[in-house]
């Protein structure tokens, strides 16, 4: 669907031991993680259970305090590697959108290209523009992401990311803060960016999607990886106590749990 | 015999508005007014300021006030930055810049610049380098302030965003962060511009050639030569108010822009229902 995933090659993610603490309390206890290139990773869990910063250990945006991260054969936690340089080939995607206010609809696709990537100006806005013509919004170009729905801004903000031919998509619960009737249409560009190819490694609530869409899924609790295996596996017949109570809860809410301490 | 609540507020406006209106009766009545109108209000005789005030002190202080907020927000924008960095002595240095500059009153900088420079360095640069550098030197530390508050308004997520499509740090700044951030600190700085505009009048205590006078001297220089009382600070004041009331009125007018601009949907919809309405 994309030329990004035409033009770049996917790429792996391998995660080993990987710990993170805030002061004393530690987010993440020793994780260990692969992801082959082409797959597609949903990570679920409770909140507070470290999935989101395991996120954003992948392109830095955290910096891990121990392990070992590797992306498409980069070593990412290497302290010589060039930061800039890795996170122009892993694109995120976050739950606040954070589309850049003061920029155009494209502007906002553009900018990295030109300023990152140094590409000239007309190539920036013609892969900014079949990016957004991907996700259905490029008629909205010339608009403002302050003009556009939740739905509409988040799509803007996979274009923005595709625009740059990463290998790899990091997507951190990218439909928790839409309404509910744009959230389908943020799923279905994920599931056909799937199948485009695209390594992708998604935190999100959305079990029906992670069942789907998902070659693996992996449950994480008080930052450790609780269970992981196939996707209709862990979610259709879950095999640890904790996994079983999260899915209880998630795919029924109405059903009440009697907290027994 | 209770009143009505009603018939309280009116008798304590009332009240008010008695105690406004005596005291200006008793101003009016109490002041000696050819004398003050011969100390303050001797238009006819100073018709020699002109048009010397307006093109050669009007132009000064417009002159020193733009060298001075060109200087300032350069360094207070430098400022903002060292005491936003994650490098600790980045922020102390900048904290007690900030806190020395604005704990000491303007012209003791201009002194310290207009006369120890030359004795201390035996420097004999222009007299508007002074001014510049000093008044700089104090906004500075004001502007850094208000930037400081801009740069943290802008969402977190803004910086790691554009850190996540490869951005450096520095790049992220100069195109994402701190466009917003000046967007939000536009009115605050346009008062930051007012205040150093009448600060420029302290630039009259360095004895400048009469081709420096900023407004302040010519004011005071009139009150020798005209023999029209403090007419010529009426003059200069008003001149002040040329330059001060139109800027006013811009940061008004930034500040609504700025709040609709944050809230775009609302403004729309908003706009929508009243022209249903109509």
């Amino acid at each position: 669907m994309t030329q990004s995933v035409r033009q770049a090659a996917a790429a792996g993610v391998r995660i080993s031991d990987l710990r993170k603490s805030y002061g004393d309390n530690e987010v993440l206890k020793g994780i260990d993680l692969e992801v082959s290139p082409g797959e597609v990773v949903c990570l679920i869990g409770p909140s507070g259970s470290g999935k989101s910063t395991l996120l954003r250990c992948i392109n830095l945006l955290e910096q891990p305090n121990g392990g070992a991260i590797e992306v498409g054969g980069y070593a990412v936690t290497d302290p010589d590697v060039d930061v800039d340089q890795m996170r122009t080939k892993v694109g995120m995607v976050f739950q606040q959108f954070n589309l850049f206010p003061h920029l155009t609809v494209l502007g906002n696709c553009t900018v990295a290209q030109t300023k990152v990537l140094k590409r000239a100006k007309a190539e920036a806005e013609r892969t900014a523009l079949s990016e957004l013509e991907a996700v259905g919004l490029g008629h909205l170009a010339h608009r403002y992401p302050g003009e556009l729905s939740g739905g509409q801004q988040q799509r803007v903000a996979i274009a923005r990311a595709l625009a740059m031919n990463p290998s790899l998509m990091l997507f951190d619960e990218p439909t928790s803060a839409l309404d509910p009737e744009t959230v389908g249409d943020v799923l279905a560009i994920m599931r056909k960016l799937a199948q485009a190819g695209m390594t992708m490694v998604v935190v999100t609530h959305e079990m029906g999607f992670a069942k789907e869409v998902a070659d693996k899924v992996v449950f994480m609790d008080g930052g450790v990886v609780v269970e992981q295996g196939v996707a209709a596996e862990v979610i259709g017949n879950p095999q640890q106590a904790r996994t079983k109570d999260f899915l209880r809860r998630v795919l029924d809410p109405n059903h009440v749990v009697v907290e027994e301490d | 015999m209770s009143m009505t609540p009603r018939q309280k507020a009116r008798v304590s406006q009332g009240i008010q508005i008695g105690v406004f209106a005596l005291a200006i009766l008793l101003v009016v009545f109490l002041a000696n007014w050819p004398l003050i109108i011969d100390s303050f209000f001797r238009f006819d005789k100073i018709g020699g300021m002109f048009p010397a005030v307006i093109l050669t002190g009007l132009k000064n202080t417009l002159f020193y006030t733009l060298t001075s907020f060109a200087f300032g927000l350069v360094l207070g924008l430098v400022l903002a930055l060292m005491k936003t960095a994650s490098f600790a002595p980045y922020r102390w240095l900048a904290t007690a810049y900030i806190e020395f500059f604005r704990g000491i009153p303007a012209i003791l900088v201009l002194l310290a610049f207009g006369l120890g420079m030359p004795l201390a360095f035996g420097t004999t640069w222009p007299q508007w380098v002074n001014v510049t550098v000093a008044l700089g030197l104090s906004s500075a530390a004001y502007i850094a302030e208000t930037l400081r508050a801009g740069l943290q308004a802008v969402p977190k997520g803004q910086m790691e965003a554009a850190r996540s499509l490869g951005m450096p740090h520095w790049r992220a700044m100069v195109t994402i962060v701190i466009p917003q951030a000046f967007k939000i600190v536009l009115p605050p700085l346009t008062n930051e511009f007012i205040l150093l505009t009448k600060d420029t009048s302290l630039a009259y205590i360095l004895g400048m050639m009469i081709t420096q006078y900023e407004l302040t001297s010519f004011g005071r220089n009139g009150i020798t030569e005209y023999g029209a009382g403090m007419t010529p600070l009426i003059v200069a004041g008003a001149l002040y108010l040329v330059v001060t009331l139109p800027l006013s009125f811009l940061a008004r007018w930034f500040e609504k822009r700025s709040a609709q601009v944050s809230r775009p949907q609302r403004a729309k919809k908003l706009t929508a229902t009243t022209t249903k309405e109509a």
